[in-house]
């Protein structure tokens, strides 16, 4: 003869199943809703971005024993008129290009982008920077574990940071 | 935010040419409102991602020293008609856009 469940049983049976809903409630609203929030800054390097100095920057990236190279060719003004608009534009020729990285050495904090280039991308990157005045642009790619660097005086005409 | 990005893509052989324009202040936290004097609060954008049919081609990381309106050309290998890129990014106060074009 089956025995009925006792009320008890039920119950329990019933509490379970509202804990394991109410558990897959918080997962979905923390993976679905939370989480994306903060999704991408999370592996912003701010150590490397609130850096003063250029070495401190560079040392914050884990960059050493950086070599210059003819092989990343950087494209920037000699003059800027407009230290708030400075097109840059890099390519790297570099095998194993992984990360190329621009400075302006006298910003007030150095370090501009920090750009990851996954397979499929060309090692290539153009944009536009702010400059608060005359410096070098350096370039510094991470190709195979390693570092180089290419530089670039820039003549800031107005600077583009503060006004 | 569907005006906050713009995408242009053009293929050149299995090349795709991808400029893209980010409408966004950029605030260096430096500069003066100049009616009230007050500092204008940092405001950037601190990440930028694309994607290639969904896989991710470009990881970056900005400081508020990339220009107001920011601007990046990128080059994806491998490009056919019909595949999808996709450009995201995420400000210093969680703003999030992003925009997908279908290569032609």
């Amino acid at each position: 003869m089956r025995t009925q469940p006792s009320p008890e049983t039920v119950s329990r049976r019933k509490l379970l199943r509202i804990l394991a809903l109410g558990s897959a409630y918080v997962a979905t609203f923390a993976a679905g809703w939370l989480r994306p929030v903060h999704l991408l800054a999370a592996e912003w390097n701010k150590a490397a971005f609130d850096a003063k100095t250029l070495p401190d920057a560079v040392k914050s990236i884990g960059a050493t024993g950086v070599s210059e190279s003819d092989k990343i060719q950087l494209k920037a003004p000699e003059i800027a008129e407009n230290g708030a608009i400075v097109p840059v534009e890099i390519t790297s020729g570099i095998p194993g290009t992984q990360t190329i990285c621009i400075f302006a050495d006298k910003n007030p904090q150095p370090l501009v982008a920090i750009f990851d280039i996954e397979p499929g991308l060309e090692p290539f990157i153009s944009t536009r920077i702010k400059m608060g005045e005359s410096s070098k642009v350096r370039v510094l790619v991470k190709a195979t574990g390693k570092f180089y660097v290419a530089t670039q005086e820039v003549k800031v005409t107005i600077g583009g940071c503060g006004g | 935010m569907a005006d906050a990005l713009k995408i242009r893509a053009q293929l050149r052989g299995d090349v795709a040419d991808v400029k893209v324009l980010m409408f966004h202040p950029m605030e260096t936290g430096l500069r003066k409102d100049p009616i009230s004097g007050e500092i204008i609060p940092l405001h950037f954008i601190q990440r930028v991602v694309a994607t290639h049919n969904g896989k991710t081609v470009m990881d970056a990381q900005w400081s508020q020293a990339v220009s107001k309106n920011p601007f990046i050309n990128i080059r994806i290998r491998g490009a056919k008609p019909g595949d999808k890129v996709t450009v995201s990014w995420e400000d210093n106060k969680g703003e999030r856009a992003s925009i997908e074009t279908t290569l032609d």
